[in-house]
């Protein structure tokens, strides 16, 4: 087998790092997935550690000298299929290893795929989403409308202020704020029936559902401090919805 | 199974499918990812709303089924578990009582606050629980050779 640089390995496994990270992939799986590169080129005493916000890779070489790296994470999202194709090309340089120049060019092909999905097309989704949450919570037929219009529009208000403010608890409380006041209003013009069903269903959109169960997982297989870490970012999300809807339901 | 079930399906597949174009699931194996999710739903519906089981049974078994598909999945189409897995949990996601938990702490009655925030501690555990469950189980099942496997990387 032919050898490479040890520096540009490294290069290569934390660039696929960083893109499983940046798109929500759980943290075991960053680290299974890093150790099994570093392994197809035959590198020795591997050790990743990961948490959700950093990553540090330490190995040594044949020559016997031990290099380090550390990758700083600072904004994440969730692109599923991203992570996939990533774990795809691991699988393939598990069979074969390629040269690091080639995996980095497939690294930057994935990094600039794009989204399957419009903005539109997404908000247009979770609208349909929202609206049929109504129902699986135990409301009517009613409520189902005024919970795709106000989880649509909240939605947007979510991105739009994120966007615009780069502070997701900002974000997350001024979308559920609006919510809130949308679903109201609906019920008090006797458009819907029951506004906590509203409410309900169209907050769901912001809801850290993935981040509590995420969490959860990192705990019970050990990863102590990953899990913490999004369990704190689950509670401050709920605590920016909470205060939100609070703020409207002080109006009742 | 009457029209209501239907209803219900159908609803919980709209919701699953729409959570996997806002996390971009790659576009064949999102019907796959809505299927599991909406059959999750309905089992946590029959289980716990018609039988009046435990909540957490309920969930914990919708969970573990949602889990036992997406590793089919898995297999079927050479995809990491989340893929399928982070959509078909949605609809089991306690969004219902941690709503219902801030309303009552606000409205000043901590006592049913604490009983709704205990409701979504136990229905989180139970999702997570069903999960890692079934991936134990797979873990240990699935591979013939598992001794010769080569070990995961759990530091």
């Amino acid at each position: 087998m032919q050898k490479y640089p040890v520096a540009d390995i490294l290069d290569v496994c934390v660039e696929a790092g960083r893109v499983m990270l940046e798109n929500g992939a759980e943290t075991y799986r960053v680290e299974d997935t890093l150790y099994r590169i570093a392994k197809s080129y035959n590198l020795v005493y591997i050790n990743v550690f990961v948490v959700p916000t950093a990553l540090i890779l330490t190995v040594q070489g044949e020559d016997g000298q031990d290099h380090t790296e550390l990758l700083r994470m600072t904004d994440r999202q969730t692109n599923l299929e991203k992570v996939s194709m990533v774990n795809d090309l691991s699988r393939q340089l598990a069979q074969r290893a390629l040269a690091p120049d080639k995996v980095k060019l497939k690294l930057t092909n994935i990094k600039n795929t794009p989204r399957n999905f419009s903005t539109w097309q997404r908000n247009l989704a979770i609208a349909f989403a929202c609206g049929s949450f109504p129902l699986l919570f135990g409301g009517t037929y009613d409520d189902m409308l005024p919970a795709f219009i106000a989880g649509g529009l909240g939605h947007i208000l979510f991105e739009v202020v994120n966007d615009w403010t780069n502070v997701s608890f900002f974000a997350e409380m001024v979308a559920s704020f609006f919510i809130g006041l949308l679903a109201l209003l609906f019920t008090t013009s006797g458009f819907g029936d029951d506004v906590n069903i509203i409410i309900i269903g169209s907050v769901m959109s912001l809801v850290p559902g993935m981040a509590i169960t995420n969490s959860f997982r990192d705990l019970m297989a050990g990863h102590l401090l990953a899990g913490v870490a999004v369990l704190a970012k689950a509670f401050l999300t709920a605590g920016a919805i909470g205060i939100g809807i609070a703020m409207v339901l002080t109006f009742l | 199974m009457n029209l209501n079930h239907l209803a219900y399906f159908i609803a919980a597949l709209v919701a699953t499918f729409g959570f996997g174009v806002l996390y971009n699931v790659p576009t064949r194996t999102l019907f796959a990812s809505s299927f599991a999710g909406a059959v999750g739903w309905i089992v946590y519906y029959i289980l716990s709303f018609q039988l009046e089981l435990d909540l957490f049974v309920g969930v914990g078994v919708a969970a573990f089924l949602v889990a036992y598909f997406s590793q089919w999945y898995a297999r079927h189409f050479k995809m990491p578990v989340i893929v399928f897995a982070i959509p078909g949990i949605i609809p089991l996601v306690p969004g219902g009582s941690a709503y219902n938990m801030m309303r009552a702490f606000i409205e000043g009655s901590s006592e049913m606050a604490l009983m709704y925030a205990t409701e979504t501690f136990l229905i989180s555990g139970a999702i997570a629980l069903g999960l890692s469950v079934n991936s134990g189980l797979f873990q240990v099942f699935s591979n013939r050779a598992f001794e010769k496997r080569d070990k995961r990387y759990l530091p």
